[in-house]
């Protein structure tokens, strides 16, 4: 167990969650995400960094052009020529804006008084542009434990990887907002409660898009003597305490390997050496298909490289990780060799060639020569990156909570302003003018109180995607537990056995729950009313006439007349058992009429009519 | 306080944090700050404080960029299009490049290509072009040719880019590729058509043609663009790369990207068929109606006294028979009268209908199948050059730089 407060950890969390406007930040197009197959298009570009007044490329951007990339675009009928790069943005949505201010209301910051929308440079094809819009909306808001947010954005999402260079264009432009928390966590486990606690807001305003990939954490970790490193991308909430203290022990091996290799007086030799020639008959099919072999000789590097800084990940990851910005597939080093088809005599000729020690590691790359010689020199400034410490980067999360680099950390010159949005002002009128919505916890609770939930219903109700449904049922004179447990309960067994329950529309739920309040059905009718509503889904009539047929499919409308009469049949053709057994009769008849009235009469009525029917026949 | 400069460091305090900024200017009665994040946001003055004023950073050291003396030299003009830009992430603001050394900073494939001079004429967004610029650009570029380039590039807004291309194609005989280009999305983004855009027209421009051409993208992708003749070109989107488009004709040729092979069409005229040759007069008192249902024939009193009019008139070159006394008085006074169409497509017939009959017998010159643009542009040209009415008749009728298509196709 790490002593996280002796470790020094710093932590913040930057959350991104996607909004459930009706239209896209910048264009009118709908916020709906497509499969790939619908496409109705496609088309190619080239991005290209533009120089900043010191003739600079952003560092960020510049590892991008490290490799010469063409990008292509999927694009639907519901995408516009905004996604396309080929019209200038509208307006800033208002709604988005409003969703967004109503964050800030709930989580008490303060708003700018005027909102500029920036250009921020993102090359890596994941914006037609080049660069992503946004928009820092507010500032300094509360946090329980006393953490701060710093900051509120409105942005607009990127578009959706689909492989390598390719990206749909479906998903670019929905509004999301961007939090950021100051670095004021400092255990893992700090920094997933306040995750958990950022969610839960989101969803008290009822928004925000739900599911997943709609909300994605980026987390920022460093350690002292370390450096701030922003792991990106960290969707499942249960894993951010899991990522930071893989982070933490990343950092505190990288520091240990530091400290010996500048105890070992470790070096890196500028020389790359051509070693093609050593492997000509090699067994490895990688090097054997190569059309250059390079070799890095790592001076004191000897069993450091191949040392494990994270499960799953070594030293060797790290600079592999680096070399593949090359477009090189990854790198071999003698702390792992022989291996992967290279013998122990290759390694040996390999070491006497580029005249390595026995301290010293040596590192190959195989691919075409530019490529190699380019991956070579990645490797060099990786491992010099180890004798300085940690680098600041920005990392992928691997399965599990472990890490892979993917670029520097952007510098902070990469915004200018979008001179084709206007500004946008927020004035009193309009701050004072957003409701702030009820925190879902909150209204937990009152479910507990108003409506004799249990706690843990009422915990469910108020965090499940169909909290709106259920108040609605509610206010239309549903019982609140009949609605809890038919919306998640019921729903959730009917799914699990295959019925397609996403099919019936709330719609037609409300109006079923509705018709079981009316007596028009039994409430043990609902699973089998919902599976024939789920079968006939997209039939014709509206949803109180689809429920109005499904009663009639299921079990014809029995009167209390019918009931009656049928209670009687039945107690009459058991006369002698309900005489023998008295009152006790009533459980093993009950059974017999439901039986008979397959639901479609509820279990109440019948009981009391029963009842009366035999204490008539006893008395 | 100090009155506030762009670049000063500002403290910004606002709701109870205090955050530092740079000052970069006030517009409406708010301050712009840029926050160290790189946000922008738009506050009241008396919510920040000026905390210093860093010292001034030199100008970067744009040095120049060593050129290849063995290609062949191109001139670069611009009038005002950007070609290249630069972002001052500091300030956030974009400043365009014109320099030979700064564009080909911005973008280094151009020095595979060629080398260049470059020649600013102006600084103007093209829709504040005036025929008096387009006589000075042809003469611009005729000294050029003169001076032996192997082509020349002229960098132009596209709102007003196939106006000016015309009028130069009327004005300039010229032995050498002439290519204007544009971009249609932002120089300073990285998504930018300025550089595909530019390397196609120097790889014109360094080519085998021999007349006046736009080059700007053909399609959406970034695969290739289209040489359009300057006399047929129109800009028919108004976002979209691919806005330039050939009307009643296929484009010259193409230039395939990034592999920038040059192919031509057998029309397309080759290096070395003109001499050069500059006739710069223009006639600027012309002008160009469109035509609307209902529209009051008084209308053509702002133009009494004019030299021509070109009319863009409905379907096959119509406008409403209450014009037609009106348009016979002005052309009795000296007026030319040329009827397009603001079908854009396809040839005017004033034959068909009695409207176009009546416009023939009140002196109305057909304007073949010209664009209107092209028509009002060769219209000054011709009036500027030729005295006599009957003859300028005549060449208004007759092609003269590939504006008028024998056939229809």
């Amino acid at each position: 167990m790490m002593d996280y407060e002796k470790l020094g950890l710093k932590a913040g969390i930057e959350i991104h969650q996607q909004l459930d406007t009706a239209e896209k930040l910048f264009c009118r197009c709908p916020t709906t995400l497509r499969d790939a197959s619908e496409r109705t298009g496609e088309f190619h570009r080239y991005l290209r960094a533009t120089e900043s007044e010191l003739g600079e490329i952003d560092r960020a951007a510049r590892e991008e052009m490290k490799l010469v990339r063409k990008f292509r675009y999927y694009t639907y009928d519901t995408v516009c020529l905004v996604e396309h790069d080929e019209e200038p943005p509208a307006p800033m949505n208002p709604e988005a804006l409003e969703i967004c201010l109503t964050i800030a209301k709930m989580l008490e910051m303060t708003p700018v008084e005027q909102v500029h929308t920036m250009r921020k440079l993102v090359i890596d094809g994941s914006n037609t542009s080049g660069f992503q819009r946004t928009a820092l909306v507010a500032l300094s808001g509360a946090l329980p434990g006393g953490c701060r947010v710093e900051t509120i954005c409105l942005e607009e999402e990127a578009a959706q990887r689909v492989e390598d260079e390719t990206f749909s264009l479906d998903r670019l432009g929905i509004p999301l907002i961007e939090i950021t928390t100051a670095p004021c966590m400092h255990t893992p486990e700090a920094v997933q409660e306040v995750a958990g606690h950022i969610g839960m807001v989101l969803r008290s305003t009822g928004r925000v898009k739900r599911g997943l990939g709609t909300i994605r954490q980026d987390i920022n970790v460093s350690i002292a003597d370390g450096a701030r490193v922003e792991i990106k991308g960290v969707q499942d909430l249960d894993l951010i305490a899991e990522v930071v203290r893989r982070e933490a022990e990343r950092q505190t091996n990288l520091l240990a390997i530091r400290d010996e290799l500048r105890e070992r007086g470790a070096r890196v030799d500028h020389t790359v050496v051509d070693v093609t020639a050593l492997f000509a008959g090699t067994a490895s099919s990688i090097l054997k298909k190569a059309k250059a072999i390079l070799a890095v000789r790592l001076c004191g590097f000897a069993g450091l490289v191949g040392r494990v800084i994270q499960p799953g990940r070594r030293l060797g990851s790290e600079m592999s990780d680096y070399a593949k910005k090359c477009g090189v597939g990854g790198i071999f080093h003698t702390d792992e060799l022989p291996a992967y088809g290279v013998t122990a005599e290759e390694v040996a000729r390999l070491r006497e060639f580029v005249g390595a020690a026995e301290e010293d590691c040596v590192a190959i790359v195989a691919a075409t020569r530019q490529r190699a010689g380019c991956a070579a020199e990645q490797v060099m400034i990786r491992a010099e990156m180890a004798i300085s410490g940690v680098p600041e980067e920005t990392r992928k999360m691997l399965e599990e909570g472990s890490t892979a680099y993917m670029r520097p950390l952007p510098g902070a010159a990469r915004m200018y302003p979008e001179t084709d949005v206007f500004e946008v002002a927020i004035g009193d009128a309009l701050w004072e003018s957003i409701a702030v919505p009820e925190l879902l916890t909150g209204r937990a609770e009152r479910f507990v109180r108003e409506f004799g939930l249990d706690e843990g219903l009422a915990r469910q109700v108020a965090f499940s995607e169909r909290l709106a449904l259920f108040e609605k049922a509610v206010s239309a004179g549903v019982r609140p537990t009949l609605a809890a447990r038919t919306l998640l309960g019921t729903c959730r067994e009917l799914a699990r056995d295959g019925v397609d329950v996403a099919r019936v529309s709330e719609e037609e739920i409300l109006a079923l729950l509705s018709a079981v309040e009316a007596g028009r059905a039994a409430k043990e009718a609902i699973p089998d009313l919902l599976a024939e509503l789920a079968r006939t889904a997209g039939g014709a009539g509206t949803p109180g006439e689809r429920v109005d047929a499904a009663i009639e499919t299921m079990g014809p409308a029995v009167s209390q007349a019918d009931v009656e009469e049928i209670v009687r049949r039945i107690v009459a053709e058991r006369e002698a058992f309900a005489r023998e057994k008295g009152m006790g009769a009533l459980g093993p008849l009950m059974g017999v009429v439901m039986q008979e009235l397959r639901g479609s009469v509820d279990g109440k009525v019948i009981s009391e009519t029963l009842r009366r029917e035999l204490q008539r026949l006893l008395s | 306080m100090e009155r506030l400069e762009t670049g000063d460091l500002v403290r910004y305090v606002n709701g109870g944090t205090a955050l530092t900024g740079t000052y970069i200017a006030e517009r409406d009665g708010m301050a712009v700050v840029k926050l160290e994040s790189g946000y922008n946001i738009g506050t009241s003055l008396e919510k920040i404080e000026f905390v210093e004023r860093p010292a001034r950073q030199p100008a970067a050291g744009a040095g120049v960029v060593v050129q290849d003396p063995d290609l062949p030299e191109l001139a670069i003009i611009s009038t005002g299009g950007t070609i290249a830009s630069r972002v001052d992430y500091r300030t956030g603001a974009v400043m365009s490049q014109f320099s030979a050394s700064d564009i080909l900073r911005a973008i280094p494939e151009l020095g595979d290509i060629a080398r260049y001079r470059d020649r600013q004429i102006a600084s103007i967004l093209s829709e504040n072009m005036q025929p008096a610029l387009w006589r000075e650009l042809a003469r611009a570029i005729y000294d050029e040719i003169r001076a032996g380039v192997a082509g020349v590039i002229v960098t132009h807004g596209t709102d007003t880019m196939a106006y000016s291309a015309a009028a130069v194609r009327f004005m300039l005989k010229t032995p050498v590729p002439v290519v204007f280009v544009g971009s249609q999305r932002s120089a300073d983004r990285p998504s930018s058509d300025n550089a595909m855009n530019a390397l196609c027209s120097a790889a014109v421009a360094a080519g085998d043609l021999g007349e006046v051409v736009v080059v700007m993208h053909a399609t959406t992708n970034d695969d290739r663009c289209a040489v359009h003749r300057a006399t047929r070109v129109r800009k028919m989107h108004t976002s979209r790369r691919d806005a330039f488009q050939s009307t009643g004709m296929e484009p010259l040729g193409y230039v395939d990207y990034p592999s920038l092979s040059v192919t031509l069409s057998d029309e397309a005229v080759r290096r070395g068929t003109e001499e050069p040759e500059l006739r710069d007069n223009l006639e600027e008192r012309c002008a160009l109606v469109h035509f609307y249902p209902g529209m009051p024939p008084a209308v053509l009193d702002a133009f009494e006294g004019y030299a021509g009019l070109v009319i863009s008139g409905t379907g096959l070159g119509h406008v409403a028979t209450d014009w037609i006394p009106r348009l016979r008085e002005m052309i009795e006074d000296g007026t030319a009268v040329v009827m397009t169409s603001q079908c854009l497509h396809g040839r005017v017939c004033d034959r068909v209908y009695n409207t176009g009959r009546d416009l023939l017998s009140a002196g109305v010159i057909e304007g073949e199948d010209m664009l209107p643009e092209a028509a009002l542009v060769k219209l000054m040209w011709v009036l500027g050059n030729e005295p006599d009415p009957e003859r300028a008749r005549v060449l208004m009728q007759t092609d003269l730089a590939g504006e008028i298509r024998r056939r229809s196709i």
